[in-house]
């Protein structure tokens, strides 16, 4: 049955953010079409479903684009940003912790993890194979 | 094809602009309607016969109200669709609707914005109100902005066509040499492809001269019927095609890097001109970034995928190049107040009208306007043309 929770309760973006303090990565599986979507919503943008389903994806992925924002020391410093194209399909933005800014490139393999920013959870990736 | 019945139907019949670069001890409603009054005086119409207005604006989300209020008119059609830089584009199909159906004569499409000297609100802290009342919460805790999201377009473009920064560069040149022919534009110091690429380095691999200025600057231009339009004082200008597009909002939503919306927005524009781009006499194209015009100039046709560096290469886009581009100089180096689109409508105008001096392109009948906004996620096409077009 189509339309089975995702209106009722909290939001996918609360539930999302609440799965993430639990240290849960989950992105969002189509029982309709059997897509994956990222960023959290209440329909499917593959086909128009509400019958969405959270589930676990591997957490590997592998850079599509990234770029250092060039800022001076007392501002935070160089700070990598990066496209991940997620292994079940979706892209997410995130940054590539490990090496310096400069060193993540194009097509790399990566591996995500939460770690706490500014008192908040967030994802983040390592370059794969690599102890975090 | 319902699409031919708006071909040719409404003209550009006026334009005006204010406040172009520094405008200091003005507000943006002051520069705006500045620029208006000069729109309206242009196509030898009153402020009274103004019965249509689009507008929009960055800072204020009903901007609408206060510019009639200001305006003192009593519009019967209102537009005021924000799709970022591109909505003064975008806002002439609503008003050729408008206008065919009847329901108004003369449509004012305005905007102004003092982003430069605006003692109430700089450019930061704009963004960062911007932040709040337009967030991107997927992306925002990254510490992204405006920079990072053009720069991962031009390095996944860079990465997959061998494009590289010298011909990033060549667009910011080609740019300055085109405002250093148009006695408006902000910048008109020289400034070489080495000067480009020893540039402080914003977001890899955009440079501080890869990026747009940040001006003040207001602009206005009126639509009217093509029958009432050839009775008014100015050569009119036509309308023959005009789409938009919208695929994302934030970057990360955007399916490729590499390819705009701007190719669909391009095809209906063109499809209804009944046009392709080798029809086409000068560009006018939204430069907030270097990477824009290339991929602005291959999403439109005007080259294939990929090759939109090699395109702009050896001064490709420059005065005396392949393609007259970004006339006026572009965001690059003549005007920027955050929205820019209303400044390559205004510049195709005047090429078409032959009053573009020592950088008027000789013989200029046809021209595409193409706004861009958001982050390279609203794109809107114009094909405007001259009697002989139609």
């Amino acid at each position: 049955m189509t339309n089975a929770t995702i209106f009722e309760g909290d939001g996918p973006e609360k539930v999302y953010h609440e799965l993430l303090k639990q240290g849960k990565f989950r992105i969002q599986r189509c029982g309709a079409c059997g897509g994956h979507i990222f960023f959290p919503r209440v329909i499917c943008t593959l086909c128009g479903s509400a019958d969405l389903a959270w589930i676990a994806p591997s957490g590997r992925g592998t850079v599509y684009s990234t770029t250092v924002l060039r800022r001076k020391p007392e501002s935070g410093g160089n700070l990598n940003l990066v496209l991940v194209d997620l292994e079940e399909g979706p892209r997410m933005m995130s940054r590539v912790e490990g090496i310096s800014a400069e060193e993540v490139k194009i097509g790399m393999a990566v591996e995500a993890s939460i770690i706490e920013d500014k008192g908040a959870p967030l994802v983040v990736f390592h370059p794969a194979g690599e102890a975090k | 094809m319902m699409n031919n019945n708006l071909r040719g139907s409404v003209a550009i019949v006026g334009v005006g602009q204010a406040g172009i670069g520094e405008a200091h001890g003005r507000t943006d409603m002051e520069i705006m309607v500045e620029a208006a009054q000069k729109a309206v005086s242009d196509a030898g119409l009153s402020m009274r016969d103004i019965d249509g207005i689009a507008t929009a604006s960055v800072g204020a989300s009903m901007w609408a109200l206060p510019t009639v209020e200001y305006l003192g008119i009593r519009p019967k059609f209102i537009d005021s669709t924000m799709l970022g830089g591109c909505s003064f584009v975008s806002h002439m199909l609503p008003a050729m609707m408008a206008l065919n159906a009847g329901l108004c004569d003369n449509v004012l499409v305005c905007y102004g914005a003092n982003a430069r000297t605006s003692p109430t609100m700089t450019f930061a802290q704009q963004e960062s109100r911007r932040a709040q009342f337009d967030p991107h919460p997927y992306e925002t805790p990254y510490q992204s902005n405006i920079v990072t999201s053009y720069a991962l377009a031009a390095a996944r473009h860079m990465h997959q066509y061998g494009t590289t920064r010298r011909d990033l560069a060549e667009v910011a040149v080609a740019a300055r040499k085109w405002a250093q022919l148009n006695p408006e534009a902000f910048m008109r110091d020289p400034l070489t492809i080495e000067e480009v690429l020893a540039a402080r380095l914003i977001a890899d691999p955009l440079s501080l001269r890869d990026c747009c200025m940040v001006s003040d600057g207001a602009g206005a231009y009126v639509l009217t019927r093509a029958d009432r339009a050839k009775h008014l004082k100015q050569k009119p200008v036509y309308v023959l095609g005009n789409a938009s597009a919208v695929w994302h909002r934030q970057i990360s939503s955007m399916p490729d890097l590499t390819v705009t919306a701007a190719q669909e927005s391009g095809e209906r524009a063109f499809a209804m001109a009944g046009m392709q781009p080798s029809d086409i006499d000068v560009v006018e194209l939204y430069d907030a970034f270097t990477i824009n015009t290339i991929l602005f100039l291959e999403d439109l046709g005007f080259c294939k995928k990929g090759e939109g560096g090699a395109f702009v290469a050896n001064g490709g886009i420059a005065p005396g190049g392949r393609l007259p581009v970004n006339t006026n100089g572009g965001g690059l180096s003549c005007v920027h107040p955050g929205m820019y689109g209303m400044f390559i409508t205004i510049e195709a105008v005047r090429q078409l009208r032959g009053e573009g001096g020592a950088r008027q392109v000789a013989g200029a009948e046809t021209a595409v306007v193409h706004g861009n906004g958001g982050l390279l996620s609203a794109q809107a096409t114009a094909i405007l043309g001259t009697e002989a077009a139609l």
